[in-house]
């Protein structure tokens, strides 16, 4: 099953393209970690994938097949939006009331153990809780409806590294014990390295990489050798050269069975590596083929 | 984590259970627990409001069985006791203070239900919940438009009764009385009694619902009901209601004094009109048993003596008696901009294509 799948997705506020020609497949049971400069489309993506936005162009299910927004689609998604939004005139204990009366499953034994273990009192505001204990509650309000796809619209923002580290741990939980995918869209890399296991690399409203992380790192290799061949010295796509005095430094897709040209070497790299080359050269891209499953329609491009 | 977990496994998406909606019901709880305090502060307010007709009321009543009960009625004594009853709640008597409660209700209840969520950024929790964001908007709108045009509805009984003695006909014919305005159809009493109060709170409401949902902003929104609900009510007022059905002209002057009078122009022999100052002057040069000039008593009055000299007067008038017929037509037309505006809102809510996301920095 895909947790989500996109064909010529595309959304305009405006005269503007927020997010344009995004085909995308992402499978059920990852970490997906949605990474980007602000402003490259992450939210825009993340917001049509819960039904908060229409698309203007192509269309998107979730779930396996489900529009986008159904009424299937909003039962098995859970939504944590970006400051995560809460009624700041609402206890923890009417968020979970309100949650509970909004939702068909709502775990609220385990909710409210949750917020125990968390040491937010049930009694308290919302709007008077830190926002390391909102966000907190946003996701134990999320998780208690024991969805299939938990969506994460920068969730680390208003956190202290204490707390990402909180947090991220009770996502890792719910993974590990209900099997629920993820998808947290971040603008920091390095945080995500520990959790993800699938990256989507957005830039400028389009999707540029999407992929398996173990298999995006096990493809792209970093060539180091002197800087006058370096335009010539490989048969692999480079995607970004950097070139440093007499030594050039070549990002390359290629793995490690291929060649390596004489007088280069070869190194493997990191996520934050692969993903800052990329960002850097918004015209190279490394993207599974057309992204269709068996059943999926023809991408046509409608209005 | 040592949290218990369910044993409830997520549900597959083949199964009808999963994509058929949740019950309406469960917005009940979740409709009172946000909007109890704008329900309760219209409750105060009509609360309020009650109390002040209620005592006013029993005195305007009390007033009015008072005079009504003199004999004989031209005597002074009586006519202290008419007096007496005109300056009884003279405040309220016109009705003009009353008109802004259905537009306070409209803009504090009917705009923030969506322009706060839209402004907080909360609608992006509300709206991914199980139940959906459009069934969520219509599930609110038309509960609370319910619950705000009954409120309304229980208040225009009260002030039926508090009214009622200003149109009865010892007073509506009675040039003792003070009270101008004698006809249930003008403007000012009739949108009171009726079901047109109640109509009116649930228009502002609506009004409101949809400059929430368009402005995104809680005051601003406020601030466009109440001048959209002001232009509204002038337009019915000044320009729609005296079209509601055709209305009647005479030549006579047996127009009854509760009627609502829409226009009366003055018309010459050869049915030319004629104008307020061609009239004046026509008067001017009028004989001495107009004036009372020269000694001779004045035998005629001014409509007698243009009658005599060839003119007619047309006056355009609206009964009484089409007071609930009117009351009917403009509830009817109410009732459906109301249904058409909440209708607008939640198919806004459901296309969803104008919601950029709201970028906090």
């Amino acid at each position: 099953m895909n947790v989500l799948q996109a064909s010529g997705l595309g959304k305009r506020y405006g005269g503007t393209w927020a997010l344009r020609e995004c085909s995308l497949t992402i499978p059920a049971g990852h970490v997906v970690a949605l990474v980007g400069p602000n402003g490259a489309g992450k939210s825009t993506l993340l917001n049509l994938a819960v039904g908060l936005a229409a698309p203007s162009a192509g269309r998107v299910t979730v779930l396996g097949g489900w529009p986008a927004g159904s009424p299937a689609a909003l039962d098995g998604i859970a939504f944590v939006a970006q400051d995560a939004p809460l009624y700041k005139n609402l206890s923890a204990a009417d968020m979970l009331h309100l949650t509970r009366n909004l939702n068909r499953r709502f775990d609220q034994a385990s909710a409210e153990a949750r917020l125990v273990e968390l040491g937010i009192p049930l009694k308290q505001k919302a709007g008077r809780l830190s926002g390391g204990q909102q966000t907190q509650l946003a996701l134990t309000l999320a998780l208690a409806r024991r969805p299939r796809l938990l969506v994460l619209d920068e969730p680390m923002a208003m956190l202290d590294p204490l707390a990402r580290h909180d947090f991220m741990a009770t996502v890792m939980t719910a993974v590990a014990d209900d099997g629920v995918s993820v998808l947290l869209s971040s603008h920091v890399i390095a945080e995500l390295e520990r959790v993800a296991d699938y990256l989507i690399l957005m830039s400028r409203g389009r999707v540029q990489v999407a992929g398996e992380i173990e298999g995006l790192l096990a493809s792209h290799r970093i060539l180091t050798g002197p800087a006058a061949e370096a335009d010539k010295c490989s048969q692999r796509p480079v995607v970004h050269v950097r070139r440093a005095l007499a030594q050039a430094h070549l990002l390359v897709r290629a793995t490690a069975e291929d060649p390596v040209p004489p007088g280069w070497e070869a190194h493997p790299l990191g996520l934050e590596e692969l993903a800052l080359a990329y960002l850097r050269e918004p015209g190279a891209a490394a993207l599974p083929g057309p992204a269709h499953s068996r059943n999926a329609e023809p991408s046509e491009v409608t209005k | 984590m040592t949290a218990p977990r369910a044993l409830t496994a997520p549900a597959s998406p083949q199964e009808d259970a999963s994509v058929r909606p949740l019950p309406w019901r469960r917005m009940a709880w979740v409709t009172w627990r946000q909007h109890r305090f704008a329900l309760t502060g219209v409750a105060a307010l009509l609360g309020a409001l009650v109390l002040c007709l209620w005592i006013v009321g029993l005195q305007v009543h009390h007033a009015y069985a008072a005079a009504t009960a003199c004999h004989p009625a031209s005597s002074i004594a009586c006519e202290q006791l008419i007096g007496s009853f005109n300056g009884t709640g003279h405040f309220l008597a016109t009705g003009y203070v009353l008109q802004a409660v259905p537009a306070l209700i409209g803009a504090f209840v009917g705009a923030p239900v969506l322009a706060r969520e839209l402004e907080t950024g909360t609608f992006r929790y509300a709206w991914t919940q199980g139940f959906g964001g459009w069934r969520w908007t219509l599930a609110k709108l038309v509960t609370l438009a319910v619950l705000v045009a009954a409120s309304a509805g229980a208040l225009s009984v009260l002030l039926s009764w508090y009214y009622h003695p200003y149109f009865q006909p010892y007073f509506a014919g009675n040039s003792m009385s003070l009270t101008t305005e004698s006809s249930p159809l003008v403007g000012g009493l009739f949108d009171l009694r009726g079901v047109a109060f109640a109509a009116w709170t649930l228009a502002a409401f609506a009004i409101g619902g949809l400059a929430g949902m368009l402005i995104r902003r809680v005051v601003p929104a406020i601030l466009a009901t109440l001048a959209a609900y002001t232009g509204l009510a002038f337009a019915a007022g000044l320009y729609l209601r005296q079209h509601y059905l055709t209305a009647l002209v005479t030549s006579k002057l047996n127009v009854p004094g509760s009627a609502w009078i829409v226009s009366q122009r003055w018309l010459t022999k050869g049915g030319q009109r004629i104008s307020q100052s061609a009239l004046s002057h026509v008067l001017q040069q009028g004989g001495p048993e107009l004036a009372g000039k020269g000694g001779v008593p004045k035998s005629l009055s001014s409509w007698q003596y243009l009658v005599q000299h060839g003119y007619t007067q047309w006056t355009t008038y609206q009964p009484a008696g089409r007071f609930w017929t009117f009351q009917w037509i403009e509830g009817g037309w109410l009732l459906a901009l109301s249904a058409l505006l909440i209708a607008l809102t939640v198919w806004l809510v459901r296309r969803r294509g104008g919601l950029k996301p709201i970028r906090p920095t």
